[in-house]
């Protein structure tokens, strides 16, 4: 049996991965990847946690997050394809026209 | 008392004629202005005529209530009207010399462009003089005493154009203002301790009280007060300044508010008061000696003036110091004898005077005019009555009121020899300055500028247009007679100061003014029977004050007619006396050193510069400025990129979960 440890180390590992990635890549493509990373990295001490417990509600947040990060990953693509057409870029840096 | 319902008519005739004048005037002809302000005083003096009709001096007093106004427990002020003997004199008065002065400034403002203005303020201001002279309580004649301040603020700055006039009108407010405080207090106080403003209730409420010989207390309180009120309304000492500059106005309005009418209210409120006073003794004192320096000091300062409106606003106060006098001896209906006398004589000096100015072209500086006689008979006839009357001849107005208060100075037991001294001092001074005025008018050669005579005629009638500037603005051909429709307000003035003093032969006026001032019946009844005693005194007092009146004319003839080159050499032997005189004993720098300046740069420093500028703009500035450099460096955070806002989520996010773990989640 792996020691929950172990989990959490590499839940924690993937959330983080997903952090640097959000904060230091440009595209926005990778961006968006980078916030699915962050969220299976939740994902995976969810269903750690229900395992170790024997509780389902683990489990079941675990699907609810699946559905809400699939629909959002449609809003977010749909919303990428329009800022690459008006703007012809996917660099976030040019893409700051709500600045003060 | 018995209810008239058409009391309230009286005071209202007059507003709608100012209303509808103020707000349609503008497009109106002058003759529809006219019509309109002409009949609506008309209907009130016709309506004051009706009222008189049915009234004797054995009538119960007409009220009526028009509606509430405050209703706070016991205590009630009501919109309600009063008349009484009293106020149907002042009615009449009002009614009358304004309906007059009315027609009169038909001819002397036709040419202004201002004239659907002035018709309706002048209405206006008799709706509040007939509000205050009606009054049934305190408060209502507060209403008429503030209104008539109004009014004769808007028509002291007439011509606000004029410096001088905008500034004289300001004067005249802020003057009364400390008069009115006063009064107001006066009113609080009768609130306090007598629960009602009501005159019956008032002067019931008073009936019951002994006179307070002993000290001063609250009735002394209360009189002193109304008689800070009246100095500021009536134009006593101190307050008396604003009078003179107020000849800034039309002299119609002089005639009008600032000689006949208004400033005779204080007068009225004092003896409406008078079961006030007469509880007062102390208070009667005061009123007594206020009245008397201001005639003396007035008229000393009449003396040296050689603007003609000016010499007449000094005679003013210094008349209306007698009225003071009456009052402050107790001799109420004698003050308010005089009252209407000098309503009837000032008015028309002022009235006349006016028909002067119009006649020479806007020239107010009698070293300018003379000889007039010949060019304005008729102003001339009239002005020698008027003259005669204030200085005391028999058988004119002003000889019948001014004797009966300088006996009653002598006499009453208020009153003393020295009262009695200085008003003939000042009889004779007034005697003095008004021959004075009357032989520079109109005696010797015309000393106007020279005739041009390239004027039009008819651009010589527009000149009433402004008092002063006329002249310089399209020249001015001989002096000439006024139009008839000035001319005839001064004829029926002329007669009444003519007549006018008749009614007082033989105390009838007293009678009839009796039941108004009833502590003084029994003294009126006391004195009948003493008559003969005290009768042959009474001849000897008449005598010297027609004898200083006589001497008044024949210095004034000596030294204006016979010499004229002395009244100078006299003034320089005087030297620094007659500076004082000639600057109105610098009471105006006085004043303005003592009171003025010091308010002027306190507030300056203190209040704007201190507190305004110091304290509550900078509070209000400063917080704003910190608002805006706190927001601008906050700003930056706003940069529009999308990994720094990434960044400031994920430093908050670290924040917090190091917060969690240091405080030790549980």
């Amino acid at each position: 049996m792996i020691p929950l440890s172990y989990y959490l180390m590499l839940s924690g590992i993937l959330f983080v991965c997903g952090v640097l990635g959000f904060l230091i890549k440009r595209n926005i493509i990778t961006i968006f990847m980078s916030i699915e990373l962050m969220l299976n990295g939740v994902n995976l001490s969810f269903v750690a946690f229900a395992a170790h417990w024997h509780s389902l509600n683990g489990q079941v947040f675990v699907f609810f997050v699946m559905v809400v990060a699939a629909a959002e990953a449609a809003v977010g693509l749909a919303i990428i394809i329009a800022v690459y057409r008006t703007r012809e870029t996917l660099n976030v840096d040019q893409v700051n026209l709500l600045k003060l | 008392m018995t209810q008239n319902p058409y009391l309230w008519l009286v005071p209202v005739l007059p507003l709608a004629g100012a209303a509808i004048n103020g707000c349609l005037g503008r497009r109106s002809s002058k003759t529809a202005i006219t019509t309109i302000a002409l009949v609506f005083c008309g209907a009130a003096f016709a309506m004051a005529l009706y009222l008189a009709s049915g009234f004797s001096s054995a009538s119960a007093p007409y009220y009526f209530d028009l509606a509430h106004w405050i209703r706070s427990g016991s205590f009630q002020v009501d919109f309600s009207f009063y008349l009484d003997q009293l106020s149907l004199v002042m009615l009449l008065v009002v009614t009358g010399v304004g309906f007059l002065i009315h027609i009169y400034s038909v001819g002397y403002m036709w040419d202004d462009d201002g004239y659907y203005r002035f018709m309706s303020y002048l209405n206006l201001f008799m709706f509040f003089m007939l509000t205050l002279v009606l009054a049934k309580n305190y408060l209502v004649m507060f209403i008429g005493w503030e209104g008539v301040g109004l009014a004769s603020y808007l028509l002291i700055g007439f011509w606000f154009t004029k410096d001088s006039a905008a500034s004289a009108g300001k004067k005249a407010f802020i003057v009364n203002r400390i008069g009115d405080f006063g009064f107001l207090i006066a009113l609080f106080l009768m609130i306090k301790h007598f629960g009602s403003l009501d005159f019956t209730r008032v002067f019931a409420a008073v009936q019951p009280l002994s006179p307070e010989t002993a000290g001063a207390g609250l009735l002394t309180a209360i009189g002193l007060l109304l008689m800070v009120g009246a100095a500021g309304k009536s134009a006593q000492i101190p307050l008396y300044v604003w009078l003179p500059d107020a000849m800034e106005g039309p002299t119609p309005v002089s005639a009008l508010i600032h000689a006949a009418t208004m400033v005779t209210a204080g007068v009225y409120m004092v003896a409406r008061s008078s079961a006030i006073f007469d509880r007062a003794p102390m208070a009667m004192m005061v009123v007594a000696i206020v009245g008397t320096l201001t005639a003396l000091f007035a008229a000393t300062i009449g003396i040296a003036q050689t603007d003609i409106k000016k010499v007449l606003a000094y005679s003013t106060v210094s008349q209306l110091g007698y009225m003071f006098m009456a009052c402050g001896v107790g001799a109420f209906s004698a003050g308010i004898f005089h009252l209407m006398t000098h309503a009837f004589f000032k008015g028309l000096l002022f009235l006349a005077a006016g028909s002067v100015i119009h006649g020479v072209g806007g020239e107010q500086d009698m070293r300018r005019m003379g000889g007039l006689r010949v060019y304005m008979p008729w102003t001339f006839l009239t002005m020698t009555i008027a003259t005669f009357a204030i200085a005391g001849f028999p058988p004119f107005a002003g000889f019948f009121s001014k004797d009966e208060i300088l006996w009653k100075a002598y006499s009453s037991e208020h009153g003393s020899w020295v009262f009695w001294l200085i008003g003939v001092i000042t009889a004779f001074i007034t005697s003095f300055y008004m021959f004075r005025l009357w032989f520079m008018t109109f005696f010797g050669d015309y000393r106007g500028g020279p005739a041009t005579h390239e004027v039009k005629h008819q651009s010589a009638d527009a000149h009433a247009m402004h008092d002063k500037h006329a002249h310089q603005e399209h020249g001015h051909g001989d002096p000439h007679e006024s139009p008839w429709v000035m001319l005839g307000p001064l004829a029926v003035l002329a007669i009444l100061s003519l007549i006018g003093g008749w009614i007082g032969i033989g105390g009838r006026f007293e009678h009839f003014l009796a039941p108004v001032f009833p502590g003084l019946t029994t003294e009126l009844s006391q004195r009948t029977a003493s008559e003969s005693a005290g009768g042959a005194t009474e001849t000897v007092l008449m005598l010297i004050s027609v004898g200083a009146a006589v001497l008044g004319l024949l210095l004034a003839w000596t030294l204006y007619l016979r010499r004229p080159q002395l009244p100078a050499r006299i003034a320089a032997s005087l030297g620094g006396l007659y500076q004082a005189v000639a600057n109105k004993y610098w009471i105006d720098e006085l004043y303005a050193a003592l009171f003025v300046k010091p308010l002027i740069e306190g507030s300056t420093t203190i209040l704007w510069h201190g507190i305004d500028q110091g304290g509550i703009d900078a509070a209000v500035n400063d917080s704003a400025d910190a608002a805006r450099h706190v927001s601008d460096s906050m700003r930056h955070m706003q940069s529009g990129n999308l990994r720094s806002y990434a960044g400031w989520v994920a430093a908050g996010g670290a924040v917090v979960i190091a917060y969690m773990v240091w405080m030790g989640v549980r």
